[in-house]
């Protein structure tokens, strides 16, 4: 496939991969910060071609792992609401909450579907006048402008029956986070394209010159991540830190201007809760006063609930790159996609999930 | 944060979607609910369809329910679906299909003429592989019961003497042939049920296999074992022969042909084309010294131009399917424990 396989072409690995074996380096930490990123990493085997001194850390860019369990919690007490419709993306559905995910309420008769766009609950909506629809709207800086526009767009359309229950964050507050963090030491960070291709790379620049950390921002595919790591390990072995753009097929420095014009006409930045993360100041998105009436909180006025979460589960410590899903006692025994404890194990962009569904043929 | 326990999730108590999907939820439903309770040696093989003796001659018998949605999509409906679905379960067991039975269970002011539609179509789609519909039922059920149609089919087929497929027949050094493409079916249903507009129509493979199996069978006496990579996918039908099998099995990515179009839709929707359903293609294993007579004979049918060896079994990796990336690295090609699409046939 034009565009991509080029991507994934086995000589423009090797190439790298022989650049990367002859940089002449000590163990370093490279933290890839999106679970898209990880996901290529073991669906590829990367790490097979990769030299001992390069440790690639998993960051915290599963928007589906991050989302706090009390969200969880919500969106399933609202699916048991009569004519209440829920809809969000597939792996949300499956994410365990303190006692239920919406899938097993779901199977009980709840009525929650998995849409690929937030404009697919709009239609939803006006198809179903006598239903609530409330689209569960989660995720980074690059599913924000599409939420932002479905609200938008009921806003025109003047609906009464759409909803939005929001747990938007934001990543360069999480990173800073991390980078603040005395338990890790990382040398250098492979940055999110997908969230750059919205915000642009000012962000990254900022953090390379606060933290004298080198910084590349990376695409998604074999040659982007291993290219990637070529930029990051020069910049390291030379004693550099500035942001390098290895994504420049997609990614500007502005970013795209109309998507960031839209997510902040809708939303204002508040302190949100990360699972795993605990709460990170200015982190989080929430709905702009003038657009209260789609606030799904506000609407069904709910009550802040107690919340479980599994002590056994490390998804806390394998958001912030402490420790490796195979850590875990329960990883591939009592937890796995098919019965997961924790949201790193679900989703699509999820570290758990990733190491089970990509298992090396020794594991 | 509160680190109290939650409640433990130990079994479901309820069906989920994920145990209609081929993978590893619907094989501990059918092992733990199903077999257990069935307890029976044909059962217990877990094949296609069961194949059994009579008078000294060798029968197949299967079933299977399509309740596919929507009921008709680009290159084919739920008739004829129904129809190539039960006679290509009894190719996989290397047997002529002879008759089929048909019942439906239709929801309450669906069109007739719709009906007589899917109907004709399955008249059309049995005349083409020379077997009759011979019995059926009809049930009703009320609106909002069930969705328009569903239908079910059972299928019965005499396998010649020497023919004899089965995952314990494959061995170290087989060839794994592929017929064709991967993922058209299920990306087909996919796009006309959610709408969505791809460049290009992406049009489902639903094709009876019969006929090419019959040439195939002429051609070697050392095929081990056929499977229509259905529900679950290639990976889903590779795994389930990598676990009745002794042995382990190397697969080759940039082997393994998707029609651009199809690519370019899992790209979009992060699905993964080896866990998208198939109902035209299919999988053989073979003796190496027959694998390139095979494959030259298999291009020269219609419906399997595409044929490529993709893999090989080996001694090592007992058990397992191991997948040679495209950019040569291997990992673990492992059956998709979640549901990626639901009610694709």
């Amino acid at each position: 496939m034009k565009f991509l396989d080029e991507y994934r072409d086995a000589e423009k690995v090797k190439v790298l991969v022989d650049q990367i074996h002859s940089l002449n380096l000590p163990r370093i930490n490279i933290m890839e910060v999106c679970g898209s990123q990880t996901h290529t990493i073991l669906k590829y085997n990367l790490e097979e071609l990769l030299p001992e001194y390069i440790n690639l850390i998993h960051g915290p860019g599963c928007p589906v792992c991050v989302t706090p369990i009390e969200m969880i919690d919500k969106a399933v007490l609202l699916a048991q609401i009569p004519n209440v419709i829920i809809t969000s993306y597939g792996d949300m559905i499956r994410i365990p909450g303190s006692i239920n995910s919406l899938m097993k309420v779901k199977a009980s008769g709840a009525d929650i579907r998995m849409i690929y766009s937030p404009l697919d609950a709009i239609r939803l909506a006006k198809e179903n006048p006598d239903k609530k629809i409330i689209f569960f709207a989660i995720g980074f800086e690059t599913t924000a402008p599409a939420n932002a526009a479905s609200i938008l767009t009921a806003k025109k359309s003047k609906l009464t029956n759409f909803f939005v229950l929001s747990s938007q964050v934001l990543i360069p507050p999480a990173v800073k986070k991390l980078l603040d963090s005395e338990l890790i030491q990382l040398n250098g960070l492979l940055a999110p394209g997908h969230v750059c291709t919205v915000t642009g790379t000012k962000w990254c620049s900022e953090i390379s010159n606060q933290y004298k950390i080198p910084i590349t921002v990376t695409g998604f595919e074999p040659v982007d991540i291993l290219e990637g790591i070529l930029l990051t390990a020069k910049q390291i072995l030379l004693n550099e830190h500035s942001t390098v753009n290895q994504y420049k097929r997609v990614v500007t420095k502005e970013g795209n201007l109309k998507a960031q014009g839209n997510i902040y006409k809708v939303f204002e930045i508040c302190d949100r809760n990360w699972r795993g993360l605990g709460e990170i100041k200015q982190s989080g998105l929430k709905l702009k006063a003038d657009f209260e009436e789609f606030d799904a909180e506000i609407f069904f006025n709910l009550e802040p609930s107690q919340h479980h979460e599994d002590e056994r589960c490390i998804a806390g410590e394998i958001l912030q790159g402490l420790k490796k899903p195979t850590d875990c006692n329960l990883f591939g025994k009592d937890c796995t996609p098919t019965k997961p404890v924790g949201a790193p194990m679900v989703s699509s962009e999820g570290a758990c999930a990733a190491y089970f569904n990509y298992r090396k043929v020794n594991e | 944060m509160n680190m109290d326990c939650p409640l433990p999730e130990n079994e479901f108590e309820k069906i989920l979607l994920a145990h209609g999907s081929g993978g590893s939820l619907t094989g501990k439903l059918i092992r733990d609910t199903f077999i257990k309770s069935f307890n029976n040696d044909l059962l217990a093989k877990e094949h296609d369809g069961a194949v059994f003796n009579l008078d000294g001659k060798k029968f197949a018998f299967t079933t299977d329910s399509f309740v596919v949605n929507p009921i008709f999509f680009p290159g084919g409906n739920i008739g004829e679906l129904a129809v190539y679905g039960t006679v290509n379960d009894l190719a996989m067991c290397g047997a002529k299909p002879l008759y089929l039975s048909a019942s439906f269970i239709l929801e309450e002011g669906f069109d007739i003429e719709t009906l007589q539609q899917i109907v004709n179509s399955m008249k059309i789609a049995a005349d083409k592989c020379r077997v009759q519909i011979i019995t059926g039922d009809t049930k009703v059920v009320e609106k909002g019961k069930g969705d328009k149609i569903f239908i079910n089919t059972s299928g019965i087929g005499i396998i010649p003497d020497e023919v004899d497929l089965s995952p314990s027949n494959v061995k170290a050094g087989d060839k794994i042939i592929l017929s064709g493409t991967i993922a058209d079916h299920g990306i087909a249903v996919l796009s006309a049920r959610e709408n969505l507009a791809f460049n290009s129509e992406i049009k489902s493979d639903c094709a009876p296999l019969h006929e090419l199996v019959e040439i195939m069978l002429k051609v070697s006496k050392n095929i081990h074992v056929l499977r229509d990579p259905t529900r679950g996918g290639l990976a889903a039908s590779l795994n389930e022969i990598a676990s009745k099998s002794d042995v382990g099995m190397l697969i080759h990515q940039d082997k393994i042909k998707i029609n651009n179009n199809v690519k370019a839709a899992c790209e979009i929707l992060g699905l993964d084309p080896l866990y998208i359903a198939n109902e035209g293609k299919l999988i053989c294993f073979v003796a190496p010294e027959d694998s390139e007579e095979l494959l030259i004979e298999m291009r020269k049918h219609p419906l399997a131009e595409n044929s490529e060896i993709i893999g090989e079994v080996m001694n090592e990796y007992k058990g397992k399917v191991v997948l040679k990336t495209s950019i040569g690295t291997k990992r673990i090609l492992d059956l998709h424990t979640v549901e990626q699409l639901p009610r694709i046939c």
